[in-house]
């Protein structure tokens, strides 16, 4: 991806709800046109984060499954 | 999208109520969505000093027991305490009132609550005030 990520917000082994917790943190840390990248295990919060960002009209830029982490990218708007 | 208010009235005072509460208030705040939750009769005695750690399951609490099994396997399967739960609400900037009505029925005074936690003192005048304007109102 071209675009360089300029947080990681490390939510492995993180359970509900804290993943959508640090997301959010980490937006309201950011600057507009910062970029992003979550990743973590929690099954659900790969589907919920996205929700979240929708709700926020946030953009994703990428998700993807590796083994069993997940990866969610996206541009604070 | 439209980020509109939620309020939750926390009148239960189990542990596991207290719990829902800070979850779905924390979710809410994760989306955006401005949260007060305002905490009454039995809710309010979560906000008292060492309240989080003396209240009991709401089911199955086993004077004690179950409380305590229910905290070990939160420990296991890495779910969030209930202080991590309130910090986050705190940080994420989520509304704490209590309840002053309850607090002069059960003889409860301001220094004998979690200041650090709670953001604002008032009765059901101020939590009307506040969810007049709210999309989402949950009683736990």
């Amino acid at each position: 991806m071209a675009t360089a990520v300029k947080t990681v917000v490390d939510c492995i082994s993180e359970n509900c709800p804290m993943p959508l917790v640090k997301t959010r943190a980490a937006i309201m840390d950011a600057k507009k046109g910062d970029v992003i990248m979550v990743k973590g295990t929690h099954p659900q919060s790969y589907e919920e984060i996205p929700m979240a960002l929708d709700a926020m009209d946030i953009k994703v830029l990428e998700q993807k499954y590796e083994d069993a982490t997940w990866y969610i990218t996206f541009m604070v708007s | 999208m439209e980020n509109k208010k939620a309020t939750i009235i926390l009148h239960s005072g189990g542990f596991d109520k207290i719990m829902s509460a800070y979850i779905v208030g924390n979710g809410f705040l994760s989306m955006g969505i401005p949260v007060s939750i305002f905490f009454t009769f039995w809710g309010l005695n979560a906000l008292k000093k060492k309240g989080f750690d003396r209240a009991p399951l709401s089911k199955m609490n086993m004077l004690g027991l179950g409380r305590a099994m229910i905290k070990r396997r939160m420990k296991r399967h890495n779910v969030a305490s209930l202080e991590e739960l309130a910090q986050s609400y705190k940080s994420l900037g989520g509304i704490t009132i209590a309840c002053t009505m309850t607090m002069e029925l059960m003889g409860i005074a301001k220094e004998d609550l979690r200041e650090d936690l709670v953001t604002e003192y008032g009765t059901v005048g101020k939590y009307c005030y506040v969810s007049k304007d709210a999309a989402i109102t949950l009683f736990i």
